[in-house]
C-alpha cells in the first residue's frame, strides 16, 4: 500500500494552550483513515496543520499527494451563487472575463455528483446548511486532489445525504484516493473505516482497525464508558405549554399543529427541507407567519416579535450556530449571558460551563473553541435562560458521544422540572431515542405522529411520502 | 513577566505603546513639547475630538458608521449659542435619534443616512446662523474656559466622558448589547435582543457626545460658527480606529479611543513644534492612520 503522506510527532500550541502533542499520522491511497475524538481533542487542528493552515511548533509532515480539505466551519461567499462558489478561485475565463456560459455548463455535472438538486444561479446566502455542505464537497471533488480531508461534513446533513457522501467516499477510495474523516457519529466510522486513530487531549491514545465496536471506541475518546447513549428520563405530562395551531406560511409550511406538554420531550423528524426549521423560528417570532396562532403556557404570542416569546418563556437553540448562534469576537462568558443580560451570576455561568465540559475559559473569546465547544455555549446560554419551552433546532450537531449524553441529562433535568422540550432533529437515532413523541414532517406539512420507541424505518416511511394537497 | 503576557500586553495597549513612542521622538527632537503648558494644550486640542469620538465608539461596536458629527457638533454649538447650551445638547441627541431612526426602522445604512444627517446638519447651521458667527454665553464659554490656572475643564470633562464611555460599554446592558450587535446581528436578535430600539439609543448616543463636543468647542473659541468642526468625523473615526476597534464591529474599548484621540493631537502638536509645513502635516498624518491600522492587522495575525 502506497503512504500518501506521512505525519510524525507533530506539537502544536495556541498560548498556553497544548492542542496538539506528538501526533502521529498516515494517509494511504485507498484507505479511509477516521479521526476520532472528544470535542477539542485536536482533530480539526491537525487537519489544519496538515493542510498548513496552522504552523506547527514540532514534528514532520512527508509526502506530495495533493489535498483537497472539507473544513469543519463552511467556507463559502454567501451573496454569490451556488456555480460561482463552486468554482470560487479557478473562475473559467474568455477574453479576461468570467465565462458564465462555460461555469452554467459545468456546475450541473458537480452537482450531479454529489446528488444536489439546485440552481446553479441560486445565491448560497438563501440555501439550507445541509445543501452548503454538499457544495462545499462538490468543489472539493471537483479539485482530483490525491488527498482528501473532510472535517466533520455530516454534521449538518440528514441520512439520505449522509448515505450519499459515504458512497462517493468509497468510490475515490477505490480509484486510490487517501481519505481522511471526522464525525462524531460512530455508525458512519463502522460502515467506512479502514482504520480509526483516536485522539484524546492533543495526543493519540491508540490505532484501531476497521472491525471496532462502538463500545471500545468511546472507552479509547472519552475515558470511561458509556452505558445509555440515549438516557431519558420520561416524565408523566402535565398541562400543553406550547401550542402550535394551524400554522401556515404559503410556500413554506401549512396548517402545523403541534402541543407539547409540561414534561414532555417531543421531537420533529423529517429530510432536509421539510420545513422543520422554517416552524421553529415562526413559533419562536424570528419570521412571520400568514395564519395559525402560537401560545406559551396558554398565552398567545404575538406574531413576529421574538421579545414577546422570550418573556412568555420560550427559548430556541438555532441550528447555524456561527451565524446565527454566537457573538464569536464575544467570550464564552458574554455569550452564555446574552439572553439573561442583567442577571449576571456569575456563579450560575461558571456552573453552566462546567456542567456542559466546555473546553475553554469563561473569559476566551468563543472563537478559539472547537466547534463543538461552541455549540455547548449556545444550548448554555438558554439553559441559563430556563425557558418554560425550550426548541433545540439540532442541537448537537458536532458535539462528541460524551457530551451529547451530558446534554441529554440536561433536557431530562428540563423535563423533570416542569419545563417542555420541542426537538428539532435529523439525527434519527436521536430524535427517536429522546423524545416521548415524534412528529414527522414531509413537504411543509405534518405527515405523521409516532409514539415513543417507533423504529427509523416508521420515521423515514413518512418522512419520504408524497402528500398529494 | 513571560513573552506570553508581554505579547499580550502589546497587542491589548499597542496604540499605547505608538503614543509612548510617538512623544518620546518628538520630545527628543524638540524638549519643548514637554513643557507643561504645552502638554495641557496637547490635552486640551485632544477632548473635542476624543468626546466626539467616546460616542463614535459606541456606533462603531455595534458595526455602524456615524458620518454626521461634525456637522451635529456644529448645529448643537449654533443652537446653544442662539438659545442656551442644554438646548443644543438636546438638538444633538435628536439629530442622533433621527440617525437611529432613519437606520433601523427606514433600513438605511448608516453610512447613507448618516450621509444625509451631515448635510442637513451642516445646512441647518447655516440657515440659523445665516451664515454669521454668534458668540457663545457665559455657560459654554465656561466650558471651554480653565477652573483654575493649569486646570482647563475641557481637559476634565474629556476624562468625565472616558469615563462614563467606559462605563457604558462595560457596566451597562446597553453596553454589553452593542457588542453583541456589533459582533453578531443575527444572534443578537435571536437572543432576544431589540436590535432596533437598541441602535436608536447608541445613534442617539453618538449625537449627544457630538453635541457635547461641539459645546466645548464653542466654548473655547466664545464663538459658535457655521463651518466649525467641518471634517471632524473623519479625525473621530481615526481615533476610534486607531485605538484598535473594528469598523467590522463587535471589537472596541474607550482607553482606545482615548488613545487615539491623544495620538492625533500630540501629531498636530510635535508637527507644528518642529515647523512642519501644514500641507505636509496632512500627508504625515494620513500616513500615521495607515501605519496604525496595519499594525493592527499584523497583530491580530
Ligand atoms: N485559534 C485558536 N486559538 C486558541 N485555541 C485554539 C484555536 N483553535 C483551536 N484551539 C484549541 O485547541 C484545542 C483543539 O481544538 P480543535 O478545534 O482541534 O478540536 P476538535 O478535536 O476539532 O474538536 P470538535 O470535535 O469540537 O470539532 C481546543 O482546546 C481549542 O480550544
Ligand atoms: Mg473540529
Amino acid at each position: 500500500m502506497k503512504t500518501l503522506i506521512t505525519a510524525r510527532g507533530i506539537t502544536k500550541h495556541f498560548g498556553a494552550t497544548k492542542a496538539l502533542d506528538g501526533v502521529d499520522l498516515d494517509i494511504n491511497a485507498g484507505e479511509v483513515h477516521v479521526l476520532l475524538g472528544e470535542n477539542g481533542a485536536g482533530k480539526s487542528t491537525l487537519v489544519k496543520v496538515l493542510a498548513g493552515i496552522h504552523g506547527h511548533d514540532a514534528g514532520t509532515i512527508e509526502g506530495h499527494a495533493s489535498l483537497a480539505v472539507i473544513h469543519q466551519e463552511l467556507a463559502l461567499v454567501p451573496e454569490l451563487s451556488v456555480a460561482e462558489n463552486l468554482f470560487l478561485n479557478r473562475l473559467p475565463r474568455r477574453f479576461g472575463f468570467v465565462d458564465r456560459a462555460e461555469m452554467r455548463r459545468r456546475a450541473p455535472e458537480l452537482l450531479d455528483r454529489v446528488g444536489l438538486d439546485v440552481d446553479p444561479d441560486a445565491k448560497v446566502r438563501d440555501l439550507g446548511i445541509a445543501q452548503q455542505q454538499m457544495i462545499e464537497i462538490a468543489r472539493a471533488l471537483d479539485k482530483d486532489a490525491g488527498v482528501l480531508i473532510l472535517d466533520e461534513p455530516t454534521a449538518v446533513l440528514t441520512e439520505t445525504e449522509t448515505d450519499r457522501l459515504l458512497q462517493i467516499m468509497v468510490q475515490l477510495r477505490q480509484n486510490g484516493v487517501g481519505l481522511v474523516f471526522i464525525t462524531h457519529h460512530l455508525d458512519e466510522i463502522q460502515r467506512v473505516a479502514d482504520r480509526i486513530t483516536v485522539l484524546r487531549d492533543g495526543r493519540s491514545v491508540g490505532v484501531l482497525g476497521p472491525k471496532a465496536t462502538t463500545r471500545h471506541m468511546i472507552e479509547l475518546m472519552v475515558g470511561r464508558p458509556i452505558d445509555e447513549q440515549y438516557p431519558r428520563a420520561r416524565q408523566r405530562p402535565g398541562q400543553p405549554l406550547l401550542s402550535i395551531e394551524g400554522l401556515t406560511r404559503r410556500g413554506a409550511f401549512e396548517d402545523i399543529s403541534i402541543e407539547v406538554h409540561a414534561g414532555e420531550v417531543v421531537g420533529i423528524a423529517g429530510l432536509v427541507g421539510a420545513g422543520r426549521t422554517e416552524v421553529a423560528r415562526a413559533a419562536f417570532g424570528v419570521d412571520g407567519y400568514d395564519h395559525g396562532t402560537v401560545e406559551v403556557d396558554g398565552k398567545p404570542l404575538r406574531r413576529g416579535d421574538v421579545q414577546a416569546a422570550i418573556k412568555a418563556g420560550l427559548g430556541l437553540v438555532p441550528e447555524d450556530r456561527k451565524g446565527q448562534g454566537l457573538v464569536l469576537t464575544a467570550t464564552v462568558g458574554q455569550n452564555l449571558e446574552l439572553v439573561t443580560l442583567g442577571d449576571r451570576d456569575q456563579k450560575r455561568l461558571h456552573d453552566i460551563a462546567g456542567k456542559l465540559r466546555i473546553k475553554g475559559r469563561v473569559e476566551q473569546p468563543v472563537k478559539e473553541l472547537s466547534g463543538g465547544n461552541q455549540q455547548k455555549v449556545v444550548i448554555g446560554k438558554w439553559l441559563l435562560a430556563d425557558p418554560k419551552v425550550l426548541i433545540l433546532d439540532e442541537p448537537t450537531r458536532g458535539v462528541d458521544v460524551g457530551a451529547k449524553v451530558e446534554i441529554y441529562e440536561l433536557i431530562n433535568r428540563m423535563t423533570a422540572q416542569g419545563r417542555a422540550v420541542l426537538l428539532v432533529s435529523s439525527d434519527l437515532p436521536e430524535v427517536i431515542g429522546m423524545s416521548d413523541r415524534v412528529v414527522v414532517m414531509a413537504h411543509g406539512r405534518v405527515a405523521g405522529e409516532l409514539p415513543r420507541g417507533a423504529t427509523q424505518d416508521q420515521v423515514m416511511a413518512l418522512a419520504v411520502q408524497e402528500i398529494s394537497a | 513577566m513571560s513573552t506570553i503576557s508581554i505579547r499580550k500586553y502589546a497587542s491589548e495597549n499597542g496604540a499605547l505603546a505608538g503614543l509612548v513612542v510617538l512623544a518620546l521622538v518628538i520630545a527628543v527632537m524638540q524638549p519643548a513639547f514637554l513643557n507643561a503648558q504645552n502638554l495641557l494644550n496637547v490635552g486640551v486640542q485632544a477632548a473635542v475630538i476624543a468626546i466626539m469620538a467616546f460616542g463614535m465608539t459606541f456606533v462603531v461596536v455595534a458595526g455602524g458608521i456615524d458620518l454626521s458629527v461634525g456637522s451635529i457638533a456644529a448645529l448643537a454649538a449654533m443652537v446653544g449659542a442662539l438659545t442656551a447650551g442644554p438646548i443644543g445638547l438636546v438638538v444633538g441627541a435628536l439629530c442622533g435619534l433621527v440617525n437611529g431612526a432613519l437606520i433601523s426602522y427606514g433600513k438605511l445604512p448608516p453610512f447613507i443616512a448618516t450621509l444625509a444627517m451631515l448635510s442637513v446638519a451642516r445646512g441647518l447651521t447655516l440657515v440659523f446662523s445665516e451664515g454669521q458667527p454668534h458668540e457663545t454665553d457665559a455657560l459654554v464659554t465656561f466650558l471651554g474656559s480653565n477652573l483654575a490656572p493649569m486646570v482647563p475643564l475641557p481637559l476634565l470633562l474629556m476624562l468625565a466622558f472616558f469615563g462614563i464611555t467606559g462605563l457604558i460599554l462595560t457596566r451597562t446592558n446597553l453596553g454589553r448589547r452593542m457588542y453583541a450587535i456589533g459582533g453578531n446581528e443575527e444572534a443578537a436578535k435571536l437572543s432576544g435582543i431589540d436590535v432596533r430600539r437598541q441602535k436608536l439609543w447608541i445613534y442617539a448616543l453618538s449625537g449627544l457626545f457630538a453635541a457635547a463636543a461641539g459645546l466645548v468647542l464653542a466654548g473655547r473659541l466664545g464663538s459658535a460658527g457655521p463651518q466649525a468642526a467641518v471634517g471632524y468625523e473623519l479625525d473621530a473615526i481615526a481615533a476610534v480606529v486607531i485605538g484598535g476597534a473594528s469598523l467590522s464591529g463587535g471589537v472596541g474599548r474607550a482607553t482606545g479611543t482615548l488613545v487615539g484621540a491623544l495620538v492625533l493631537a500630540v501629531l498636530r502638536n510635535g508637527l507644528n513644534l518642529l515647523q512642519v509645513p501644514p500641507f505636509w502635516q496632512q500627508v504625515v498624518i494620513g500616513a500615521v492612520i495607515a501605519l496604525a491600522a496595519l499594525l493592527d492587522s499584523l497583530r491580530r495575525r
